[in-house]
């Protein structure tokens, strides 16, 4: 005779079938079940947040740093409303989640029962796929499929939303080796046909590109693609979701494109004659306005495992459809056969009209000020931590001066908000992030306006250790907010000075931290040093940055990526 | 331009919503939308009737195979295809009108299928501008209600949509 488990007995069993380590969660009352039996086991570890939003942040940022399924566990109404935000962030940056919620039990669904909303409608927008368990017999196969589909095609958020009374019946527990989906079959490999084309189109680049995006991190492909832009001797940028996929200290890097991106990135995408976009999606912050974008004329190759994503925002001329590693493996393989050369002198003349914009040196800024600029804070955290760090960010300018001045050349390492943006982000996905790698160094680089939407979690970080290295560059504005009213909204700063903060290292003391304020330049290395020797203790370094300090180069919304403004 | 697309989904509790909530979260618009189970009761069929440029509704066609629990999905004007929707529509019949509605009724190859002293409710069925058709053929001032189900498709001769 078999024995039967609960619903919450087979949740925590199916967790422990999927190899999880670490979940991020927050008590309550339709969730009560599964953290009795969560209580009564050791393999799964619980991290207790304050905030739900941080949950599934955290899980987030352990998800992007170790290639693993994030998983959060969350109650009913409020948890789950709670957690909207951060479903919504890993949604948009296609981060595979795990998100199991309590509800009301099955009986009292639909009738406004304390802490009951209609999760799976509230959800849906921003979800992969989420399911509503209202047979215990589905469940542990609702579970195996939740991870299956989070993880595999385009990954994404996958909710299970898991009623109070079917946690509490019994069945028999037999977890399926593997599910088959009649309606969900992703493709993974390329086709042939598209593949020969693309490498024909390739050796036949005068101007060749290499855009890289968040997909090359997504689909382990960062070694491939070095490898093909490196055959080929192509320039390669990446958007802010790709950065680390390409070494950005390699000379063929441009660095990032888009709205922040470099000079010479975003005048090589404008003028390119083939450009091979990997893993991408030509949205609005990357190639600004669409029009002005195919203005020019130039044969898209467009590598991507969502078909939506191909031929959205630009017309491509050979879309590959595939996961971008097997697809680039395919790609090398089939230009190695090949008997064309890519074509040198073109290339060459090519490389010496990139080196002139890069001449145009634009992230330049003023390495004498006697005020600290934030700039130069990165600069420094990039040279003390000699690049290795796992560099979490929040939204607004200090994000993109991170993604400027912090050269990844490893992959995983950036952990941001690229999609949603979602200021708040930045602290618990560091949370998340030193969870998944013990021992590695972990910053957030933050501001005092985005740090404050979740600063609870240093709470958090006090109970579970974590030893987080908080750059705070506190400019006392919403950076960002302020930069676009400076310049399209005559200098009127509605609502972006940030009154009434906080003492910040008081703040830190206060839960235990360490707390550091520094305000001179000269003061930078020696706050990170110290900072980075305090092993195992989170230090909040409250840096007091130039008020006025704007983020170049900057491509106005609606204007054309040749249409910089340049400091 | 009008396109007519027919797709397969899992017959799931909120299979349907997803479908709709896809619609309105990216502003495409659904002119008519028409579902039931089909001979495997597992499946839904379903056709939806929307208008945009052939961009839109490539994109339309993409998004709509993401959902998870939608198996599969055609574009009709890819192809030869057939057409039709059903209507009800219950007309005020009283002295003349009576003998003249009806007449109506049988060129458009209707049927009245309720009849009481004062009105007639005809059944009709056909491509959406033939009911256009026979609304606007009937006094405007006769027509007391309409129910339409909105067009079903399905591709001419070999052209099969199945799992």
């Amino acid at each position: 005779m078999s024995v039967e488990l609960t619903g919450a007995e087979i949740t925590i069993r199916c967790l422990q079938e999927e190899g999880v380590q670490c979940i991020f969660g927050y008590p309550g009352g339709a969730v009560l079940f599964i953290y009795d039996e969560l209580f009564k086991q050791d393999k799964v570890r619980h991290i207790l947040v304050r905030h739900e939003q941080a949950a599934l942040h955290a899980a987030d940022g352990y998800a992007r740093s170790s290639n693993n399924v994030g998983v959060a566990l969350v109650t009913s109404g409020p948890g789950l409303t709670n957690a909207v935000t951060g479903i919504a962030t890993a949604y948009m940056d296609s981060i595979p989640l795990v998100i199991i919620s309590g509800q009301v039990p099955t009986s009292a669904i639909g009738l406004d029962a304390f802490q009951e909303v209609d999760t799976v409608g509230i959800t849906r927008p921003c979800v992969k796929h989420n399911f509503l368990v209202k047979d215990i017999k589905d469940l542990a196969e609702t579970i195996k499929k939740a991870f299956y589909i989070a993880s595999t095609g385009r990954p994404g958020p996958v909710l299970v939303d898991i009623p109070k009374d079917i946690s509490q019946q019994k069945t028999q527990f037999i977890y399926p080796d593997k599910v088959v989906m009649r309606s969900y079959n992703p493709v993974v490999k390329g086709h042939s046909r598209q593949i020969k084309k693309a490498a024909e189109l390739i050796l036949s680049a005068k101007r060749p590109m290499i855009y890289a995006g968040g997909g090359v991190i997504l689909s382990n492909a960062a070694a491939q693609l070095t490898e093909l832009t490196q055959m080929l001797d192509f320039p390669c940028t990446t958007t802010l979701m790709g950065l680390g996929g390409y070494p950005a200290t390699d000379k063929q890097s441009l660095g990032m494109l888009g709205m922040h991106g470099t000079y010479e990135a975003n005048m090589a995408m404008q003028y390119c004659d083939v450009l091979v976009a990997v893993g991408a999606r030509f949205d609005d912050r990357v190639i600004g306005n669409p029009k002005h974008f195919s203005n020019e004329n130039r044969k898209i190759i467009h590598i991507d495992i969502d078909p939506s994503s191909i031929s959205k925002r630009v017309k491509v001329d050979v879309p590959i459809v595939g996961d971008v590693l097997d697809v680039l493996k395919e790609l090398i393989k089939t230009l190695k056969t090949e008997k064309t050369k890519p074509d040198q002198p073109a290339i060459k003349d090519w490389w010496k009209q990139i080196d002139l914009w890069r001449e145009r040196d634009c992230l330049k800024f003023d390495r004498d000020s006697k005020i600290i600029k934030p700039q130069m804070v990165i600069e420094r955290l990039y040279h003390i931590t000699k690049g290795d760090a796992f560099i979490t960010s929040d939204v607004g300018q200090h994000q993109m001066w991170a993604a400027q001045f912090y050269k990844f050349d490893k992959p995983r390492r950036w952990i941001n908000s690229g999609g949603l943006g979602t200021m708040g982000f930045g602290m618990p996905a560091a949370m998340g992030v030193q969870l998944a790698n013990p021992k590695g160094k972990v910053a957030c680089i933050t501001g005092e306006a985005s740090i404050q939407m979740c600063i609870q979690e240093l709470s958090t970080c006090k109970q579970y250790k974590l030893p987080l290295k908080i750059v705070n560059l506190n400019n006392r504005y919403m950076g960002m907010v302020r930069q676009w009213q400076e310049f399209f909204h005559g200098n009127r700063y509605a609502e972006s000075y940030m009154d009434a903060l906080p003492d910040f290292v008081k703040l830190a003391e206060s839960y235990g931290h360490v707390g550091m304020k520094i305000e001179r330049p000269e003061d930078i290395d020696d706050a990170l040093k110290e900072a980075f020797k305090l092993k195992d203790r989170l230090v909040f370094m409250d840096f007091i940055t130039d008020q006025t300090e704007n983020v170049f180069p900057m491509v106005p919304g609606g204007k054309g990526l040749s249409e910089m403004i340049l400091v | 331009m009008r396109h007519i697309i027919s797709l397969l989904m899992e017959n799931e509790a909120g299979a349907l919503s997803r479908v709709a909530g896809l619609f309105s979260a990216r502003g495409y618009n659904i002119e008519s939308l028409s579902v039931a189970p089909t001979e495997d009761p597992t499946l839904s069929r379903m056709t939806l009737v929307t208008i945009g440029s052939d961009e839109v509704v490539e994109q339309v066609t993409k998004q709509l195979n993401k959902l998870i629990e939608v198996v599969k999905v055609i574009d009709l004007n890819d192809g030869n295809h057939i057409e039709r929707e059903l209507m009800l529509v219950k007309v005020r019949a009283i002295d003349s009108d009576r003998e003249e509605i009806k007449r109506l009724t049988e060129i458009f190859r209707g049927s009245i299928i309720d009849v009481t002293d004062k009105s007639y409710t005809i059944e009709l069925t056909g491509t959406s501008s033939k009911l256009d058709a026979f609304l606007d053929t009937v006094k405007r001032s006769a027509v007391l209600e309409t129910v339409r189900t909105g067009a079903s498709g399905i591709g001419r001769g070999e052209w099969i949509l199945k799992v």
